[in-house]
Formats: structure tokens, sequence, C-alpha cells
């Protein structure tokens, strides 16, 4: 017997009620914010939710985009965080908590230099030209229009990063982003804007905080249920002529979270633009990431590591447009996939007309580590001008077992020498990270999450 | 460098020396008089008139008015495929016009006005040379279809679809529609609901069929929308291939063609299934084709594609039994006004199966061509090996290529891998021939044919031959 369930409703938490509060929370900010966020509502309230023959969510688990049970979380104080600094020696910090500033610690040549760190809600206010011409500046082109209006409606606060031009920060900013209680929702942002010249790198840190509610009569020894969370967040990287941005994500949301994020990058002249996301959390997490070549000589390094373990769904969607000629980029995702995990990797490249001796590469690689993982690639190209060099390429397999008993003949057990080749085969992205404190905490983080 | 224009394409056929063949070799016509024409448009009235001239069986007509209702309710598919399909005008389409309903044996009881047109496209001759049976179809029905007594001996069945399903129903009815369901796709329904001609074939067990057996499908009538169905059973342990042609005269309105081919491999056996389509570039080309591979069956469409508007076209293999292997082989060439959209499917549903797509396209002047496929393997299977390379060679600044696969893998013990590239022709290369003494043409289709080579040869001598002139002429007037 089947039976049929009522249809979702569009907004599902997120109710005219909301976000009529939400907005009352935010009514100090300038007025060409507030109207952007009532239209954004307007359009998260109206569009459908995603089909199964939209073509931007093949292979996607539909039924686990509900919308129901999510709140917009009361403050917490940063005392009442379990928070771990980045461990880079002299670097500053924003915290964000439940969508709130909890902390601030700017580095000390910082303000001598002009660079801004700052609350997004501070720069609108101080900065609210710049903030305009960059934040959620780029539309939402890979699926998720009306979870992209979702975020706009509710982002309450996030991390704004200014270099002006022609300083470099030789230490790291990091940013992190805090859910906090059961059925949280957070809009995470983090907004870097890197003038002509100027060089910058940003650690983003995604975390779950609060006591997991324990259901009463839990078995003894049963692993605590973590809290559902909702996250729906976003990130815009701009690089002037010139600039260097260098920009890290460690997603790390509870088991039980819905995540959705969203970046736009837009690199200009001879910009360079490095992003590698960590993808270790999460029930459900879909991560957007398009970029912009808009000038000559821009390059867009794009890289990912994702470790899918129990039965995680990491569905990453990208898009690398060149714009103009000369332009380059290299995109390398790579996924390991444990248990019942699934991975979805939908990558296009496109290259415009006018876009001659770009230079781009693609690749997606699969890891499979189970008998019961399921990986979907779905590498696109859509090329328009001739004189161009686009490869791409998608594998997947399990460990070469050449590699496997080379290592057993040396007297290195099985489970260490499977642990040996994974590290190798995430080594090839880590190895892109040029700072190497933040390159050896990222595989302290790896190797943690692996060993769970 | 500028796209050539269709008078300079034209003189430049007339004066191209290795010309023996080339694309307006089917732009002819002649008039012929039709004895059954379902009129234009499409309801039930059609598919009852189809299927009474046809005097099929009642299950036939009810399968027919089935598909009507699915070709109807189901949506054109652009939310992933070309807006162009939305230029397809249904209503103003003839879907059957025949002269007669039963193919000759001899092409001396082929009336005068349908037999000009294949002798003048060289089919008898071929037929003598190197075929071992040959059906031609004229617009909706085959106007001559025969067999080699020494290949209907070993007890070789090849007719056409009405033939197919009037006589032998049962070999056929228990495989027809199954590989490809009615619901497949708008147009495999609306091929099902119209369906009419194509071959019908079987291959009893043991038996390998030494020649290749062909059909030749020809659009004569403006407006005219082409429904063959074709279904290859080879039983076990057999072997056939099968080469299908198709030509069309260039009319100034669109015409459609949708086909719909079944393969069955049954354990063991062999199939080979070879199309070069030529169709005028006013001809949209929407077919679905795809097999069943049993244990250690082996299918391998070899696909050519070459003219048409608008081809939308991936052949696809279900890998049934274990060990069993599919292949696909692609050429695709996009000049303007064209879109090649084509590719494959690889559907693997047993363990150490094994799959390989190879495809290459070249996109000239402001042609398209895309690859899309599909790799699948689902959960629990062992040993499962897919290979995929798509290669795209653009030729103008203005060209443009596409590709799109899908893969999908369960479980740790199979492996899949894909690579695809897209590139121009070295200007190192060119500039080397030409101090050789070769015009810039004349380097540039050496280099293009030098880049489908090794897939070239694969194709049966004949066919590789007129591949490597089309792509010679294809190239006069891409540069300079």
């Amino acid at each position: 017997m089947t039976t049929i369930s009522p249809p979702p409703s569009l907004t599902g938490s997120f109710t005219a009620e909301a976000f009529a509060a939400h907005l009352e929370r935010v009514k100090h900010l300038p007025k060409w914010w507030l109207d952007r966020k009532r239209a954004a509502y307007a359009r998260f309230a109206s569009l459908p939710m995603p089909k199964r023959t939209d073509e931007g969510w093949r292979f996607s688990n539909l039924s686990g985009l509900t919308l129901d049970g999510f709140n917009l979380p009361p403050a917490v104080r940063f005392e009442q965080m379990a928070h771990r600094e980045l461990g880079v020696t002299g670097a500053g910090h924003l915290v964000l908590a439940n969508n709130r500033l909890v902390s601030r610690l700017v580095f000390d040549a910082a303000e001598k230099n002009g660079i801004i760190f700052d609350s997004l809600q501070n720069a609108l206010l101080q900065h609210g030209d710049l903030v305009k011409a960059h934040l959620l500046a780029q539309p939402s082109k890979l699926g998720s229009d009306k979870f992209a209006a979702l975020h706009e409606a509710f982002l309450e606060d996030g991390a704004f990063i200014y270099v002006p031009k022609g300083v470099e920060a030789t230490l790291p900013v990091g940013v992190f982003h805090y859910a906090s209680g059961a059925g949280a929702a957070v809009f995470p942002h983090t907004l870097v804007i890197a003038e002509d010249n100027a060089k910058i790198t940003v650690a983003d840190f995604f975390r779950s905080d609060g006591a997991p509610a324990t259901p009463p009569g839990n078995a003894v020894g049963e692993v605590a249920r973590a809290p559902a969370q909702f996250a729906c967040g976003g990130h815009d990287l701009y690089a002037g002529h010139g600039a260097k941005v260098t920009y890290i994500a460690m997603q790390d949301w509870s088991r039980e979270t819905l995540s959705f994020q969203f970046n736009a990058t837009v690199a200009r002249r001879d910009a360079r633009v490095l992003s590698l996301n960590l993808h270790a959390g999460a029930r459900q997490a879909r991560h957007e990431s398009f970029s912009q070549l808009s000038a000559p000589g821009a390059h867009s390094e794009m890289l990912a590591l994702t470790v899918a373990h129990g039965t995680q769904e990491f569905d990453q969607r990208t898009l690398q447009i060149h714009q103009a000629p000369n332009t380059s980029s290299n995109l390398l995702y790579k996924n390991a996939l444990l248990d019942q995990a699934k991975t979805i990797f939908s990558g296009l490249i496109v290259v415009d007309p006018d876009a001659q001796k770009t230079d781009a590469y693609q690749s997606n690689r699969n890891l499979m580590l189970s008998d019961e993982a399921e990986a979907n690639s779905l590498p696109g190209l859509e090329i328009q001008a001739n004189d161009v060099r686009c490869t791409h390429g998608a594998t997947s397999a399990r460990i070469d077992r050449e590699q496997e008993f080379y290592l057993e003949s040396r007297g290195i057990r099985a489970a260490q020498a499977q642990e040996l080749l994974v590290f190798g085969f995430f080594e090839e992205v880590l190895g892109k990270v040029e700072n190497s404190e933040l390159h050896d905490i990222l595989t302290d983080i790896i190797r943690e999450k692996f060993k769970q | 460098m500028k796209p050539p224009t269709e008078i300079e394409t034209a003189v430049a056929l007339e004066t191209n020396p290795v010309a023996g063949i080339d694309q307006t070799k089917g732009d002819f016509k002649y008039n012929v008089d039709y004895a059954f024409d379902a009129g234009t448009g499409l309801n039930e009235t059609t598919v009852r008139y189809i299927s009474s001239v046809k005097k099929e069986a009642p299950w036939i007509l009810d399968f027919r008015l089935k598909a009507l209702k699915t070709f109807l309710e189901k949506p054109m598919p652009t939310h992933w495929a070309t807006k162009d399909l939305e230029n397809i005008n249904f209503d103003k389409i003839r879907y059957y016009l025949s002269q007669g309903q039963k193919p000759k044996r001899t092409w001396d009881e082929v009336p005068d006005d349908i037999k000009q047109t294949f002798e003048r496209l060289g089919i008898p001759e071929q037929e003598r040379k190197f075929l071992a049976g040959v059906e031609a179809q004229f617009d909706s029905e085959a106007a001559y279809s025969n067999i080699k007594e020494i290949v209907a001996k070993q007890g070789v069945i090849f007719c056409n679809s009405t033939e197919g399903l009037r006589e032998h129903p049962e070999i056929f009815r228990k495989f027809f529609g199954k590989v490809i369901p009615t619901a497949d796709n708008k147009f495999s329904a609306l091929n099902s609901a119209v369906f009419s001609g194509g071959s019908f074939i079987y291959v009893p067990p043991g038996v390998k069929v030494a020649q290749p057996l062909q059909a030749y499908f020809r659009i004569n009538a403006e407006n005219f929308g082409q429904f063959e169905r074709t279904l290859i059973i080879a039983d076990e342990g057999s072997e056939v291939v099968y080469m299908e042609g198709c030509t069309a005269p260039k009319f100034s309105t669109s015409t459609l063609h949708s086909a719909v081919v079944e393969l069955v491999a049954l354990k063991g056996a062999k199939i080979q299934y070879i199309t070069v389509q030529n169709w005028a570039n006013n001809v949209f080309n929407l077919v679905t084709k795809r097999g069943v591979a049993h244990e250690d069956a082996e299918i391998k469409w070899i696909d050519c594609n070459i003219g048409s508007r608008l081809t939308m076209k991936y052949p696809g293999v279900v890998l049934k039994g274990e060990r069993a292997r599919g292949e696909v082989l692609s050429i695709a060439l996009a000049n303007d006004g064209q879109h090649q959209d084509t590719g494959a499917k690889m559907i693997h549903a047993a363990n150490n199966t094994t799959s390989n797509i190879i495809a290459k396209s070249i996109s000239v002047g402001q042609g398209r061509s895309t690859y899309r496929g599909v790799v699948h393997i689902p959960k629990h299977l062992k040993g499962c090996k897919n290979n995929t390379e798509c290669d795209a060679l653009l030729i103008n600044t203005n060209s443009r290529t596409d590709t799109y696969p899908a893969i999908s893998v369960k479980g740790d013990r199979n492996a899949t891998q894909h690579e695809a590239s897209v590139s121009k022709v070295s200007e190192d290369m060119i500039f080397y021939m030409q101090s050789r003494g070769l015009t810039e043409a004349q380097a540039m289709s050496l280099a293009v044919n030098g880049f489908i080579n090794d897939l070239a040869r694969q194709f049966p001598m004949e066919y590789s031959v007129e591949l490597k002139r089309l792509i010679d002429l294809e190239m006069e007037g891409s540069v300079g």
C-alpha cells in the first residue's frame, strides 16, 4: 500500500513570520541591503523545490532536502563553545556562532596596513559600497537558486576581509562559523576582497557545537545522536589584478546537518586564486562553486577533498567559465568513499568564444573503500573557442593492488598500508597548500576524521 | 578564416578531384506516385491506417495505440537536450508513404522510378560485390529485399518489420519492444506508434554470417517522417555484421527520421552494427539504439555521423550476462548548421562485464558536436570495467564542442576511467606539411584523417574509404 504524502511546503520553517522577525533584527543595516533581502525572500518563497528532472540535481537525494524543523537559534557566548584555534602562530580570527559575531582577534600588522577584517554587519555600515559591489554579486548558476535566495534572505552576519592595493598579508585569517543547539539554522558568509596585487590567506571553518541531545532510553555505549542542524552558507572571493587569494574551507558540521555552500570566485587579470575545500561533516552536503576567469592571465586552482562515510552524501557542483584569452584553471576533486556513502561530482568547463589559449583541466578521482559506496561523476565541457587545451578525467577504483602488495611485501601490515596509500591519494591535493603550517593542520584534521 | 558559404562548398565539390563520393551524392529526388499515404499530421486515425494497410495482428495495433498515447503524454526532453527540438512540427509531417507493401526480390521487379534512386546510390552494385543481403527502404517501406541463397539456407531470416512480425512472431515477438520499451523516451514512443520498415534479422545458433547484411534507408518525399524499426537476434554462438546507410535529398523544409534499433546477442553471440549516417543537413535524426548482451556475448556499435541538422543518438549496451562485452566507436563530424549530439550508454548488470567507448568528434565552421554518455555500474557487482575516451577537434575559431558524461559506480571491486580532450590541429604540424609542398587544405585533411585514423581502420574497407573522402571534402574551404 502506498501513502500519498502532502506536497512539501515551499518554505518549511522559513516562513514569512520568521523572515519578518529576522528583518527586525537587522533593521539598522543599509536600506539597499534590506531591499535585496526582501527580494531574495520573495524568490525563495516562490521557487519550487528541486525536481527529479532538473539536470542540476541529477543523482542527488531530493527527499533529504526538507526545510522543516529548523529555527533561527538564540545567541550563544564565545565562552560556551569548545573553540579550537587555527594553530598558526600570530594568525587573526573572526568567530561567529549562531549567526552572530562572538570574537574578533586582529593580527598586529593588519590595521597598520589597512587590512580590514570585521563582521559583515560592520562592513555594511562602514564600507557599504565595497560590500555592495561584491557581496552575492554573481548569479546562482548551478541549480540552487532557491537555497541561494534563502541564504541571502536570512544572512545575518558573516566575515568581511579586505586587503588594499599592493598589501600582502603574511599571516592567515581563521574564520570560524559555529552552529549550536538542535535544530539551529545558520547562514554563514565569508566575503574576501583582495584589491590589485594584494595577497591573503583565509581559512574558513564550519563546525557544530553544543552538547548533542541524547534521547532518553539510549542504550549504553550507543553513540549519541548528533543535533540535526541546517547550514546554508556562501563565500565570495574576489581577486583584483595580480592579486593572490588562498582560501581553505573545512566543513565539519554535525553528522545530522543538511548543508549548502555557495561559492562565487572572480579572478581578474593575472590574479591567482587557490581554493581548497575539505568536506567531512553533514548528513547531506551540497557545495556549488562558480569560478569566473574574467581577464587575461587569470588562474584558478579548484581543489577539494572529501572523506565520506556512514550514509553521508556529498554533492559537489562546479562551473569554471573562461571569459578572456590566456586564462587557466585546474580542478582536482578527490573523494574517498567508505561504508554506504555517496558522492556526486558534476563539473563544467565553459570556454567562451573569445577565450582563445585557454588551458583548463578538470579531474575527479574516486577512491572506493567499500563495496556499498556510490560515486557519480559528471565531468562536462562546453568549448566555443578552438585554440584551447581542455581535458578532463574521471576515475573510480579501489586502492591499487600492486601498490598494496608492494607495501605488504616490505612488512607493512595491510591496515597500515591502506592508510598510507589513502594519504598518498590525498597528498596530491594537500601538497598544493604552500603554507606548511596550514598543510600540517589539514593533514591532522583528515587523519583524525579518517580514524573515526 | 571564414566559414564556407553554401556556394563555395558547391564549387569546391565540383573541383575536388578526390571526391568520388560526396555529401551531395544523395541530394536528388525523383517524382514517385505513392499508392498508400497516411496524410499529414498524427492522430489515432493515422495509426489505424498504417496498421490496416499492413494487415497487422490486433496486438500490434494495440501496441501502436498505447505508444501513441505515451508519445502525446511525454514532454520534449528539452530540460537537458537542445531547444532545436521545438522546431519539429509534428502536424506537418507525413507519417506513412509507400508504393507497395511487398518488397521485391530482384532489382528487375523494382519499379523504375524507385530503382533509379538506388542505382544512382550504387546499392545493387555493392550488393553484387560484397554483401550477404540487402534491404532498400524507400520512405516507409522496403522496395527491395534479398538475401543470398547460401545465407538463407543457414536459416538466417532477413526481412522487414511487417513481415517479421507477421510471418515469424514466434521468434520476434518475444524480444520486440523489450530492449527499448515504448516509454523509454518521446521518440521511441513515436516510433512505436508509427513504425514501418527496418530490418528484422534472426541468426540461428552457431551460424556465422560471413558477409555483412546491409540496409539502405532513403527518404524521398518532402515533410516525410521515416520511422524504421530494426530488431536483430543473434542466437547462441552466432555472429553477424549489419551495416546501414542513409541519405535524403535536401528539401526546403525539415524532415524527421526516428528509428528504434534493438539488438539481442544471446550467449556467446557477436553482433557488430555499423552506421554511416549521411542525411541531408535539414533532417532531424533522433534515434534510439540499444542492445542486450547475454553471457559471453559481444555487441559492438560503430557509429559514424556526418549528415543531418540535429542528430541525437546514444547507442547503448545492457551487459546482462557474465563476461559480456560492449563497445561503441563513434565518429561525428559537425559542419555549419549541424549539431551532432551523440554518445554511448553502458549499463553493467552482471559480474566481470567490460565496456569500451571511444568517441571522436570534429567541429568545422559553426558546427557543434556533443558527446553525452552514461556508464552505470550498480550495487554488488564485481570485476566490471569501463574505459571511455572522448576527443574533440575544433577546426575553426567559432566551432563548438561539448562533453557531458555521467559515470555512476558502486562498490570497490569495479574500475572506470574516463578521459576527454579538446584541441585544435597543431600549427606546427600544418606548417611542416606546407613546407613539404602541401596546400593548407590538404594538410588539414591529412591531420584530420590522422585524428580519426585508429577508429576509421576498424570500419569495413569500403566505409573507411568513403569516410576519408567525406572528410577531405568537408575540409575543403574550411581553412584559409
